[in-house]
């Protein structure tokens, strides 16, 4: 199955995206991510004020068949915890590169996502798998 | 992401093996995964949906890869009454009995259901068994080790027979137009040689939903085509997932996870499997008589989580802060929409309503002890 992957955004192996704003990184997770979970029906987040760390776990994402680790991208604080989505995790499966963004962190080195994933990188490695 | 719950289960050596309908699954865009050695569907369209369509409708599914095994002897039904703790001496020709084979430390090899066709007027005894596809080898090995070989017929179909679960509220009408017999006719665990598409068929009405429904073990062509009839007539196909969830909610016990060698039926709650008085010896049984007079020191309980954190197999059970037991199987329980779980915990803490935590990610979460079933059908 195809999925939608933004050509603006930068992708980790472990299928969270990143949103780059100025300083401001939007963090979630990708649709290829989504439909592999299947029914999700419970998200954990840090709150606003706690730090990530790079390849670090800042939270989980759970469906009927499986718990998931979230990993940061970058080193930061986090500036916004998308609040509703917390009681509607389902919401994931409509729009997970807009509305259903999970994080927004206050990156310290943006050279931190220098070794992230272009759309192309990304997509040849979903798309094999 | 990290999949760090990957299904922890015994992968025979060697290629996944396929059933007969895995073309028929993989064309319809069914996301694959292994169990117990085979290449499964895990869900279709999605877990959820499977699972309200056998709750509410009629849903299909393809569990061919158990194990098969038919059985034929003089006094087969005494010969098997010393490997199981349930009296099969009361069973009629065309009845059914779920049971489990027990080792001498009454720990469950598997659990089974022993399906008793009848005896012919040579005295020839003639029944089939269906066993989980993990534990089909070890069930084999134990069974023939036990039983008189002389006059036996032991044949296991596993391979050649493919078996189908219909399962609903509109599941025996939905089957119905596919069987020149009246299908209400046969009461539950009731079972008969039919047909099915003109083709013979050995139905029962027994399942593993917590629904009413038929399982259905025909030649491969005829599950080919049955499968693609039913899909026609409306009926949802469904996966392994909503498979565990329906049974979960029905507090239907899967082997190697709520039930294992090491845990007894007074243990597993099947204590009703256990007739005490009507039948002689078995392998288990003074073990189990110990266990029933010095009372068990454990228990499997049903467990609500009170917020929305799915407890899963292996996390660990809290009472005034000690781990006290073990998750054995957990989900969020489509039907109910509440996180539900199986545990083994201290007799002392098995009452209904009493309160423990699990352990979920470092964290401690409330929990209830609640009755068992989760869910009941509605009369």
């Amino acid at each position: 199955m195809a999925f939608e992957y933004p050509e603006d955004l930068k992708y980790l192996d472990t299928h969270e995206y990143v949103r780059l704003d100025g300083e401001t990184a939007i963090v979630g997770i990708t649709a290829f991510a989504v439909d592999q979970l299947g029914d999700i029906v419970f998200l954990e987040l840090p709150e606003v004020g706690d730090t990530v760390e790079k390849g670090e776990k800042f939270g989980t994402v759970e469906s009927v068949k499986a718990v998931e680790d979230l990993k940061s991208p970058v080193n930061g604080t986090v500036l916004a915890v998308n609040l509703p989505l917390l009681d509607t995790p389902e919401a994931l499966a409509e729009d997970p590169y807009g509305e259903a963004w999970l994080i927004k962190v206050q990156i310290d080195d943006p050279a931190d996502l220098e070794d992230a994933l272009s759309v192309e990188e990304y997509r040849a490695q979903v798309e094999g798998e | 992401m990290d999949d760090r719950d990957a299904p922890a289960l015994a992968i025979e050596p060697g290629p996944l093996k396929r059933t007969p309908l895995y073309e028929q699954i993989a064309a319809q865009g069914a996301r694959m995964t292994e169990f117990s050695g085979w290449e499964m569907p895990v869900q279709f369209t999605g877990i959820t949906h499977e699972h309200q369509a056998v709750r509410t409708a009629a849903g299909v599914f393809d569990i061919s890869h158990m194990g098969k095994f038919y059985l034929q002897g003089q006094r087969l039904l005494a010969q098997l009454q010393a490997l199981v703790p349930s009296d099969l001496s009361r069973l009629q020709p065309g009845e059914a009995q779920y049971t489990v084979l027990l080792n001498p430390q009454a720990g469950i090899i598997d659990d089974l259901i022993f399906y008793y066709q009848g005896v012919d007027s040579a005295g020839v005894e003639t029944g089939w068994l269906i066993v989980n596809a993990a534990t089909k080898s070890k069930d084999k090995a134990w069974i023939l080790g036990h039983l008189e070989p002389t006059g036996l017929t032991f044949q296991d179909v596993s391979a050649t027979k493919s078996l189908l679960a219909v399962q609903g509220p509109r599941a025996i009408a939905q089957l119905q137009p596919f069987v020149p017999i009246d299908l209400t006719s046969i009461p539950v665990f009731g079972h008969c040689l039919s047909e099915i598409l003109g083709t013979p068929a050995f139905l029962a009405r027994t399942g593993y939903t917590g629904e009413d429904g038929f399982e259905i073990m025909v030649e491969p062509e005829t599950g080919q085509h049955l499968w693609r009839s039913l899909l026609e007539a409306g009926v949802t196909p469904c996966g392994l997932g909503a498979r565990d969830t329906l049974r979960l909610e029905a507090a239907l016990g899967l082997y190697g996870q709520d039930m294992d060698d090491h845990t007894t039926p007074l243990e597993a709650g099947l204590g009703w499997l256990v007739h005490w008085d009507s039948k002689g010896d078995f392998i288990g049984r003074s073990v189990l008589e110990q266990q029933r007079q010095a009372g068990v020191s454990r228990k499997l309980v049903g467990l609500q989580m009170q917020g929305r954190n799915i407890a899963r197999h292996d996390y660990l059970v809290f009472h005034a802060g000690k781990p006290v037991g073990k998750i054995t199987s957990g989900t969020l329980a489509p039907t109910l929409q509440r996180a539900i779980a199986l545990a083994y915990v201290p007799t002392d803490l098995a009452k209904v309503g009493q309160t423990v935590e699990v352990e979920i990610r470092g964290k401690l979460y409330p929990a209830t002890v609640v009755k068992k079933p989760f869910y009941r059908r509605p009369a």
